[in-house]
């Protein structure tokens, strides 16, 4: 069936909303965390009523603004695309998708752009008080919106909650809390909104590693690396603690995907996880997804541990999962040659259905509901040939995987020396320490985006986790205009990040004496 | 009369916190006019409609169709 789809089409449609997605959460996860750290040095100042910390709330809200506004309203572009260049998806998703940002469009949305105005505004006009329960809020509403989205996300990965409606080929939503509350999207939400607040913790020491360079604002810069690697070390432990949680989730409703973040093609009981590899350009197995190993430095039961909290668990590969195994909590998982038949059974079944349906034969109808009934949880196979087809690509999600992981750790270190050199007082002489704190800036992006690169390229090629694939998901539209619309769109977010940088840039140069906002 | 205060209140002071902006607020507010202009009156209105919207009236038609793209994908 896979040859009735136009992979061009598809292609495209992926690589539009990857760089939408992808420039969208350039602006994010700075917007998420820095709220935070803003909301703690107004607190130090209303509690202490020193001005330094004024002066201090003040400058990083400034670029705390500049980066919110530039990026509010990219992530809208993600719903235009959802209606053009996914609607057999939107339609698809149903009120499961609807519910979640109907409730971020009232409730978060509004909470952050009223009090916005108040944060900005209100310095002198409103009490002390009353503006710093205003900062708190815009930091709680900006990232009571990211949980709605991570929400609706973690249902993609795992879709539970529901039943799809074979009337309308649509899945209504049976169970809102179910949906809420699954391990998928609680460990989506914290894993990303932590490691968001890790991004803005290395953010404001790199650019206060810049002032004690250039020993401008000193005060000012050694606090605030206080207050963000303080933040920062307590937040990326954090990180690290959903990171494995999230692992263990995987592991168990993605086997598929863990087996690609290591790159485990044949399981084994005591698995090791690859500290450190290198793939080579050739496969044993001839499946070009599938390289061999160049080199790999193994780190023996890690793997089986962090899967199950055993060493001598059994972790299954991605041969495994074609083949089928019983897991190590003991539930079967079926030869994937299975599934993809239980899925024709499915996609065949829906079609009888609505064929009697317009015949009126209400006992093929019934029949054939109760056949789409028994397959349609791996419905989304039914469209592939070969089993193979459902392997993601292993060398991106593998060096994504090990990228951010290898950054995770590296921040914890920087935080940790950080306040280390601040205790000792000797941090302005540690110029090889300012000088990589700076660089940690761009490094911090790269261990983001390839956080959300492990999760979505490491789910193909499924757009909803076994029910539908990426390639059944994309509107029947025109590939030029996708095409069109990819260039468009490279060249307004392009323009946008320049901005950001530009103004960013020119306030810092202007620095915290320059009065803020 | 108290309402009427509140909202003279209100007013000022948005009108006073618009009008005390830096430099640097009237560069990302001119940003963001541009950027919501072309988001809704280019991108939206000539390069993405609502694909099952514009091609069918009624939420019955854009079912029948989704389920005929799932069972049935031609190129």
């Amino acid at each position: 069936m896979i040859e009735n789809f136009d992979m061009s089409l598809v292609d495209w449609s992926r690589a539009q909303f990857a760089l939408t997605a992808m420039y969208h959460w350039i602006f994010v996860p700075l917007t998420l965390g820095l709220a935070f750290i803003i909301a703690i040095m107004e607190t130090i100042y209303v509690k202490t009523g020193n001005p330094e910390w004024k002066k201090i709330t003040k400058f990083w809200m400034t670029l705390f603004g500049i980066n919110f506004a530039i990026g509010v309203a990219t992530g809208i572009i993600l719903e235009f695309e959802f209606g053009t260049n996914w609607s057999n998806y939107s339609w698809f998703v149903g009120d499961i998708f609807g519910a979640p940002l109907a409730v971020e469009g009232i409730m978060a949305f509004f909470m952050e752009s009223t009090f916005i105005a108040v944060m900005f505004f209100g310095w002198n006009k409103v009490s002390k008080k009353f503006h710093l329960i205003s900062t708190w809020l815009v930091a709680v509403g900006s990232n009571l919106s990211a949980l709605w989205i991570l929400v609706a996300n973690g249902w993609m990965q795992n879709p539970v909650g529901m039943k799809f409606n074979p009337d309308t080929a649509r899945n209504e939503m049976v169970n809102f809390w179910d949906v809420l509350f699954s391990p998928t999207a609680i460990n989506k939400f914290l894993h990303t909104i932590s490691s968001a607040y890790t991004l803005a913790a290395v953010f404001v020491i790199g650019v206060s590693a810049w002032y004690l360079l250039k020993k401008l604002n000193v005060t000012v810069a050694k606090k605030s690396i206080v207050v963000a690697a303080v933040f920062g070390l307590i937040t990326s432990l954090f990180t690290v603690m959903t990171g494995d949680n999230s692992a263990r989730e995987i592991v168990r409703d993605q086997p598929m995907k863990f087996a690609a973040m290591e790159g485990l093609y044949d399981g084994s009981k005591g698995a090791g996880l690859v500290a450190i590899g290198v793939m080579s350009s050739s496969s044993e197995s001839g499946n070009d997804n599938m390289m061999d190993f160049h080199f790999k430095l193994e780190i023996p039961n890690l793997l089986s541990y962090m899967a199950y909290m055993d060493g001598d668990a059994f972790v299954a590969g991605v041969n495994d999962v074609i083949n089928g195994y019983t897991d190590n909590d003991g539930v079967i998982h079926p030869p994937v040659a299975t599934k993809i038949e239980m899925g024709r059974k499915a996609i065949h079944a829906l079609k009888n259905y609505k064929q009697a349906q317009k015949d009126k034969n209400d006992a093929l109808a019934q029949s054939s509901l109760n056949e789409l009934n028994e397959n349609f949880k791996y419905f989304g196979y039914g469209y592939f040939d070969d089993p193979y087809n459902i392997v993601p690509p292993i060398s991106i999600t593998f060096y994504s995987f090990h990228i951010m992981v290898g950054l995770g750790m590296w921040f914890l270190l920087l935080f940790t020396l950080a306040l280390l050199f601040v205790y000792k007082e000797s941090i302005v002489s540690k110029k090889w320490f300012l000088r990589s704190a700076i660089w940690n800036i761009p490094l911090a992006y790269v261990a983001s985006q390839s956080g959300w690169i492990v999760a979505e390229m490491g789910r193909q090629p499924w757009v909803i986790q076994d029910l539908m694939p990426t390639l059944t998901a994309v509107s029947n539209i025109d590939t030029t205009s996708v095409q069109i619309t990819f260039f468009l769109f490279l060249i307004v977010f392009t323009g946008l990040l320049i901005a950001e940088i530009k103004i960013m840039l020119k306030q810092i140069k202007l620095g915290p004496n320059h009065g803020g906002h | 009369m108290k309402l009427l205060l509140s909202l003279k209140k209100i007013w000022m002071f948005y009108y006073e916190g618009f009008a005390g902006q830096k430099s640097w607020s009237r560069q990302v507010w001119l940003i963001i006019i541009l950027k919501l202009f072309i988001m809704f009156f280019v991108l939206k209105l000539f390069f993405f409609p609502n694909f099952l919207k514009t091609k069918y009236t009624n939420d019955k038609d854009r079912g029948d169709y989704v389920i005929e793209q799932l069972t049935n994908p031609k190129k």
